[in-house]
């Protein structure tokens, strides 16, 4: 009997210890601090995780509009539906708010840690400390909380207080909730029924023809995923398939902007379908070409492999103000493997 | 043993009776009456299929080529940076597949080496300590089921009724069972200060995700997952370990996980200040709405599943769900709220995971107006969407969780609407 007990005793101490064991396990090793120091980069409102560094407005202008301009807009005033940046004070309230750092974001923190953790799209953590400090001046600038002389360093950041920094509430869904707790009603809850919304009119549902079933069952060929036709790499004697494979992986610096293949479309960069033989500046259907690339093209520039290595490995060294917020391909092996790489896709 | 071993006799038996049919259809296949799927022979029933060999990671019929994630394209500047839907549908039982979990990237799938996989844990430890993949495995681990709901799921629908088709109005969400080590383990192995009030996950991709979790979720229910439905993570939920943060919005669970933070207050960071903030009507705005309400929705009939069948034996289904427990009630109306009935629940009935309900009837060909409404562990009730937008305005984008209307029309086309 009593040695039941102890065992009783002894299952009910096993399970407590099981998911919470206080005790370490000696799993895992001890982080060295350049390890820590190389990923906690991490800044808070209070400033702590902020680097040592400054920089001006007129240093940040240049480097948004080569490294965020094309998605962000000169001004921050966004192209396409990248996010808007700059303005927007004053329309919290209204049917369309436009929120951006000046009119919404409650910490100049938040600022500096995202532009240095995510930005540039498709380069992230490529900025210096200086770099995010000039870019995070010049964003207080374009939402006009600083004059053009400013210079922002960790010295002077808290000082900066946000418009919108009193604008946020902790949830209290649950003390305001007027649906909880309450006995629903099962019948006759209400007289009349009517129809005040209608998804078809709005019609903004994207058409796809396969997304509905229907009464008549798709035949199995129509119902079968359409074979594509492969790039047939391994047939053309010139290309070396490792060679696309390593391309494709430095492709992945450019997919933000381009693209390439199947049904390839414009997006902030002109397609690249047909680019080898075509003349710079002269994508069909493509509207967003800096000046001086269209010149480029009508001095007789044309992309071939040599022209586009040039481009490639330093863009604005060859196309003075062009748009292409890139900064180049430093490595040899990169650029040949990318072009290889369009070679290939880019019929 | 011996009633699963068909006798020798029965064996016989079928195959001459088998042999019988054959040859009555061959004699005389004009005087044949019936259904052609029955009558003519099959190619399946005839010829041989593939081997063993054909497909060593199997994939769906051809036939179900139609079922998948879908996005939309005016949603979001570039597929890289954007949402797709869980096609919610043409799906039943309470489990998603993991092919069709939806997907929400912040800069592409990451596609991490499991090799170099580092989880460093660091700040207000005892140890700052860092593990591989072999030393998660070594921790003891559970398996839960778990739904993953994006705080912007209904989020188009905050200004009226907008997209046509459950897969887009609440198809960002999946329901899978993973498989992790309790986040509470790990803590302790590297030991909390007594300070500690916050953790920090990051995310290994190019958005280098971050939010701020306070350390009593951490320490309740919250997995460091290696594992969904029994397999590998897939690339596109983390792989090879994500943040499992159960009730709680999606964002949270960061995937590629690389580091956790241990701190003293909240980094106030891009995704819990200009993202995932509740703009109230006054222009003042909620924080650290972490927790998903209590919400249904009816998948089949809905407009990309009209009923084919015509009046008589029906059955409405869907899925419902609440961040603070189980359902307890799924309610359904065919007459747009005058008069409801109880759905019945079927499947397993978890914590902070999806469940199935089925409300079966005979239709007598009428328009209907279908609704569902969830009541939850807590007593919460569902809201319609003017309640909703009674409290919040229309400019909250997160947290949508009003009753949503579908209209069928007497031909079983469904539409998705609003109602007084």
């Amino acid at each position: 009997m009593s040695r039941f007990l102890n065992l009783a005793a002894l299952t009910v101490v096993a399970g407590l210890a099981g998911p919470a064991m206080a005790e370490p396990t000696g799993l895992g090793r001890p982080a060295t601090p350049d390890e820590v120091a190389a990923w906690d980069i991490d800044v808070r409102p209070d400033g702590v995780g902020l680097p040592e560094g400054s920089g001006s407005v007129a240093d940040g202008e240049p480097i948004f509009s080569e490294r965020c301009a094309s998605c962000h807009g000169d001004f921050g005033e966004a192209v396409d539906r990248w996010p808007v940046l700059a303005g927007g004070r004053d329309t919290l309230t209204s049917a369309r708010p436009v929120k951006t750092i000046g009119s919404y974001w409650p910490y100049l923190s938040t600022v500096w840690d995202y532009v240095h953790r995510a930005m540039p799209f498709g380069d992230a953590q490529s900025l210096t400390a200086d770099e995010t400090y000039s870019v995070t001046a010049y964003l207080l600038y374009l939402n006009d909380m600083v004059d053009e002389d400013f210079e922002l360093s960790r010295d002077n950041f808290s000082e900066v207080v946000m418009p919108n920094a009193g604008g946020f509430y902790p949830d209290d869904r649950m003390e305001t909730a007027v649906w909880k707790n309450r006995t629903p009603c099962m019948t006759d809850c209400k007289s009349e029924v009517k129809i005040t919304a209608r998804a078809q009119v709005v019609d903004v549902t994207p058409d796809d023809p396969t997304s509905k079933r229907s009464a008549a069952a798709p035949a199995a060929d129509e119902a079968a995923p359409a074979k594509e036709e492969t790039t047939e790499v391994a047939a053309a004697p010139a290309v070396d398939p490792a060679l696309v494979k390593d391309g494709e992986k430095v492709f992945k610096k450019c997919k933000a902007c381009h693209a390439v293949g199947d049904k390839a479309k414009h997006k902030i960069g002109p397609h690249l379908n047909g680019i080898f033989g075509r003349t710079a500046g002269a994508a069909e259907g493509f509207k967003k070409y800096s000046k001086d690339m269209k010149q480029a093209g009508d001095d007789g520039l044309v992309w071939d492999e040599e022209t586009l290595a040039t481009f490639l490995a330093k863009p604005r060294s060859m196309i003075k103000r062009t748009k292409m917020a890139f900064a180049g391909l430093k490595k040899e092996d990169d650029l040949t493997a990318v072009i290889a790489y369009l070679k290939a896709m880019a019929k | 043993m011996t009633d699963k071993t068909p006798s020798p006799t029965s064996r016989r038996t079928f195959l001459k009776g088998g042999l019988a049919a054959g040859g009555a259809l061959a004699a005389a296949p004009a005087l044949a009456a019936g259904d052609p799927a029955i009558l003519e022979l099959q190619p399946w029933a005839n010829q041989l299929g593939e081997g063993v060999d054909v497909k060593p990671y199997g994939t769906p019929s051809p036939y179900e080529a139609h079922v998948r994630r879908r996005n939309v394209p005016w949603l979001t500047a570039d597929p890289v940076s954007s949402i797709n839907f869980t096609p919610l549908h043409e799906l039943d039982g309470v489990i998603t597949p993991n092919g069709l979990c939806f997907e929400r990237h912040h800069s592409g799938v990451a596609e991490v080496d499991p090799a170099k996989y580092r989880l460093m844990i660091n700040g207000l430890v005892e140890r700052e300590l860092v593990f591989t993949m072999q030393d998660l495995k070594r921790f003891p681990r559970e398996n839960r089921a778990y739904f993953l709901e994006c705080a912007a799921n209904s989020g188009m629908e905050w200004r009226g009724a907008q997209l046509n088709g459950c897969q887009f109005t609440h198809g960002m969400i999946h329901n899978v069972i993973y498989t992790g080590i309790p986040l509470k383990t790990i803590l302790e192995e590297a030991g909390l200060k007594t300070n500690a009030k916050w953790i920090m996950p990051e995310g290994a991709d190019a958005a280098a995700m971050t939010r701020s979790v306070p350390i009593e979720k951490a320490l309740d229910d919250c997995l460091v997952a290696f594992a969904m439905n029994g397999e590998a993570l897939r690339p596109e939920q983390g792989y090879p370990v994500r943040l499992v943060v159960p009730g709680w919005e999606g964002n949270m669970w960061v995937k590629w996980l690389r580091r956790i933070e241990v701190g003293d207050m909240p980094w106030h960071h891009r995704e819990e200040t200009s993202k995932y903030t509740d703009l109230m009507a006054n222009g003042k705005a909620r924080r650290f709405t972490w927790e998903m309400d209590a919400k249904s929705v009816i998948t089949n009939p809905s407009p990309q599943a009209p009923i084919l069948h015509g009046k008589g034996k029906t059955i409405i289904t869907g899925v419902a769900w609440s961040g603070r427990g189980s359902i307890k009630e799924v309610h359904v109306t065919t007459d747009g709220g005058r008069n409801w009935r109880q759905a019945r629940i079927d499947g397993p009935s978890w914590d902070k995971s999806m469940h199935r309900f089925y409300y079966e009837f005979d239709w007598d060909g009428s328009p209907l107006l279908l609704q569902s409404r969830a009541v939850d562990s807590t007593g919460y009730v569902q809201p319609t969407k003017n309640e909703l937008r009674a409290v919040r305005g229309e400019n909250s984008i997160y947290h949508n969780n009003g009753i949503q209307t579908w209209h069928v029309t007497a031909n079983g086309e469904a539409e998705n609407v609003e109602v007084s």
